[in-house]
């Protein structure tokens, strides 16, 4: 497969003082969801926006479908549909005339209906876009996006402040783009959603690329297989263990890594069945007292926090 | 994963309808009318566009209508012989324009202060009369000569030559026809900067403007389509408010409609681009609402919309003549009221041209799409 969209060293510095983005490759193929996660002014809405050709990078190389933005913006715009991290529409027009608006602008756009159908919109179509509700909104701008049929959809953080119910329309909207022959990119910092609709991500913080690969592959590779949180009593009143008595944990079996989460200890690990009979007994001859365990499958999140120390969302 | 398991909520049944194919001109149609309704939309635009001048037009027109005010008021400070003058400045032949009334010092200071009273007379002593008059306003100024002379007329001065005098309240030469033309320069001056440079600030701010260059639409349509729509509404303005003089106020419209209708577009324009300069760079309503006050204040105060630049000293009118708005005024008074030909006033049209012109160039040089 061919690469939909490239770009490398990309660097954007903010009036000579903000480094937005510190030297980013990316390679996305055609016909992928790539997905770019990270948390709140990691860099995201500037990486592609410069992709979108929306924004000069301060230097690097981005290339759509093999073409630059330096050379063929006018004819590269009928190719791409966007949708923006915050863009308020014209309140004062109907949601069909906001598409038609948008469908104008293109040579070959698609029918205003088969869109407004398609996300939902048809019983809308005639009501302000000021009275829609946010996940209304939200769908429209992907409408405007989709109605001139791009090969290309860039969506920045599509679903963010919607229902669970309103995201997954849009998730299945994107991914009925995809299945159709489209290349998407899309920013999240939800975990699940990433790790649910994207076939590859790249983690991003501080405007470089962190870790990069298919969702399963990055835990796999980094998040350990499952994670055992526990508390005991033992752990001193501020709720900080001291790091010796943590790094005694990683002596248990099959135990990957060990970290301290929010007055527990966290436990990557690679078969549960091993390590938490021996936990039981280490706590057993510590004297201490059990208050807490859980095990689960490691996540994104898990991923993020072993790679940066801190949450994705601090919420 | 159980990505595949979920059914999708959208089934695509209906297969591809076939492309459409848009012309050249399929954008530009599309943000005019796009523009248009959601003006049509907006009732402050409405009201301010629309019906606030024709309410300014009708009150001003009312207040000085006839002039009634023109009646000299005359305060007589109260004392032995103030009744005596009352009765003099009464019996002047040809002097009923004067209304005076007696009262004390204080009252009678106070209200010339206050401009309730144009002149103050102090009843003669030792055959000498003190008027008391406030210099610097015409009307007091005006008033002391006219109680003046019908004093000394009742009194028994002989005037030396007889002289006719023909008022002149003729429609063309009224207050209100001096001011609907120039309500219709502010109003096309408001309308451009606020219609453009407010709502493309507006535009930036909700980054509209970077979700449609992320379109292929031509930029250049999108500015055409915004100007266009300026002259429509240009045609609705300038046609309600001269109606709406002829109807209420018997104005005489001496010029062509066309002629008007040229200067109007032109002003429309000049304004626009001004519009544009001012909302080239701004990125919040604020700052672009301090800026477009800041550019129309002084031809508020100087360009002569309620009353004419003559009054201030002769050596800023090179300064003031050199405004886009006075050259707007006193193209659309000429044209309107005397019916003077564009071609003689070519240096207003130049001075509107030049402005908007050079406006418009730097805007497209400065102006910031995101
Ligand atoms: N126009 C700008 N001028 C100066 N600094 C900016 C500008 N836009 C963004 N930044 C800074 O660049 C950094 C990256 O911002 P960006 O919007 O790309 O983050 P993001 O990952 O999209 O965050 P979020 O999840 O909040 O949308 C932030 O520190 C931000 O403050
Ligand atoms: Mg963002």
């Amino acid at each position: 497969m061919s690469a939909a969209i490239q770009c490398r060293d990309l660097r954007k510095t903010y009036d000579g003082k903000v480094e937005a983005v510190r030297g980013l490759n990316l390679e996305v193929l055609t016909g992928e969801c790539f997905g770019l996660l990270g948390p709140n002014g990691a860099g995201k809405t500037t990486t592609i926006e410069i992709l979108e050709g929306l924004l000069a990078p301060t230097s690097g190389e981005v290339s759509i479908l093999g073409h630059s933005w330096r050379d063929d913006e006018r004819e590269m715009r009928e190719w791409l549909g966007i949708s923006l991290q915050e863009t308020r529409l014209s309140e004062k027009l109907t949601v069909r005339e906001t598409i038609e608006l948008f469908a104008s602008f293109y040579r070959e756009p698609r029918s205003s209906d088969e869109v407004l159908e398609q996300l939902q919109l048809t019983e809308k179509a005639d009501s302000w876009v000021g009275k829609l509700s946010g996940g209304q909104r939200q769908r429209l701008a992907v409408a405007t996006a989709l109605v001139c049929n791009p090969k290309i959809l860039f969506l920045d953080e599509p679903t963010t402040g919607l229902d669970p119910q309103s995201r997954r329309q849009l998730w299945d909207i994107i991914r009925a783009f995809q299945r159709d022959g489209g290349t998407v990119m899309l920013t999240t910092h939800y975990m699940d959603e990433a790790e649910r609709l994207c076939d590859r991500l790249a983690i991003v913080d501080h405007g470089q690329v962190i870790a990069e690969g298919s969702p399963a592959d990055l835990i796999e590779r980094l998040g350990g297989h499952h994670v055992v949180e526990f508390a005991v009593s033992g752990t001193s009143a501020d709720g900080k263990s001291d790091g010796a008595a943590l790094q005694a944990w990683k002596g248990l079996p099959s135990v990957e890594s060990v970290r301290e989460d929010d007055g527990m200890v966290a436990l990557n690990v690679k078969q549960p069945h091993l390590t938490i009979p021996a936990l039981l007994d280490a706590i057993h001859q510590q004297g201490t007292q059990l208050q807490h365990l859980t095990t689960r499958q490691a996540s994104l999140e898990d991923v993020f926090v072993r790679l940066t120390g801190r949450h994705l969302r601090e919420d | 994963m159980s990505v595949a398991q979920e059914t999708p909520v959208t089934t695509k049944q209906t297969p591809p309808s076939p492309p459409r194919r848009n012309g050249r001109w399929a954008g530009y149609t599309h943000l005019l009318a796009a523009r248009m309704l959601e003006l049509k939309r907006e009732p402050e635009v409405v009201f301010w566009v629309f019906v606030f001048p024709l309410l300014l037009a009708l009150g001003l027109g009312i207040a000085f209508r006839n002039k009634p005010a023109d009646a000299t008021r005359v305060a007589v400070v109260s004392g032995d012989d103030a009744q005596h003058v009352v009765s003099l400045l009464q019996s002047s032949p040809g002097h009923t324009a004067i209304h005076a009334v007696i009262v004390d010092v204080a009252a009678a200071k106070n209200g010339l202060r206050l401009g309730k009273y144009d002149l103050i007379i102090e009843p003669p002593r030792d055959g000498q009369v003190v008027y008391d008059f406030d210099p610097a306003r015409p009307e007091s100024v005006l008033s002391r000569d006219e109680v003046d002379q019908a004093l000394q007329s009742a009194l028994g001065r002989k005037d030396v030559i007889v002289a006719h005098s023909a008022a002149s309240s003729e429609p063309g030469s009224r207050y209100i026809d001096f001011l609907i033309p120039g309500l219709l320069g502010m109003n096309l001056m408001n309308s451009g900067m606020w219609g453009i440079g407010f709502a493309l600030v507006d535009m930036r701010q909700r980054k509209l403007l970077k979700r449609f260059v992320g379109t292929p639409m031509r930029r250049g349509d999108f500015l055409l389509a915004i100007m266009t729509s300026r002259l429509l509404l240009m045609v609705i303005e300038i046609g309600l408010l001269l109606v709406f003089g002829v109807i209420f106020f018997h104005m005489r419209v001496l010029g062509s409609v066309f002629s008007i209708a040229l200067l109007g577009g032109l002003g429309s324009l000049t304004f626009g681009g001004v519009g544009l300069l001012t909302a080239s760079r701004a990125q919040k309503i604020e700052s672009i609402s301090g800026l477009i006050n800041l550019v129309m204040m002084p031809m508020w105060i100087f360009s002569g919309v309620f009353f004419s630049y003559e009054r201030f000293p002769a050596a800023i009118h090179p300064l003031i003549k050199a405004l886009p708005l006075t050259a707007l005024n006193d193209a659309l008074r000429a044209s309107i009221l005397e019916g003077t030909p564009l071609l003689q006033q070519w240096p207003r049209l130049l001075i509107l041209g030049l402005c908007g012109g050079i406006s418009f160039v730097l805007a497209l040089k400065w102006f910031r799409w995101t």
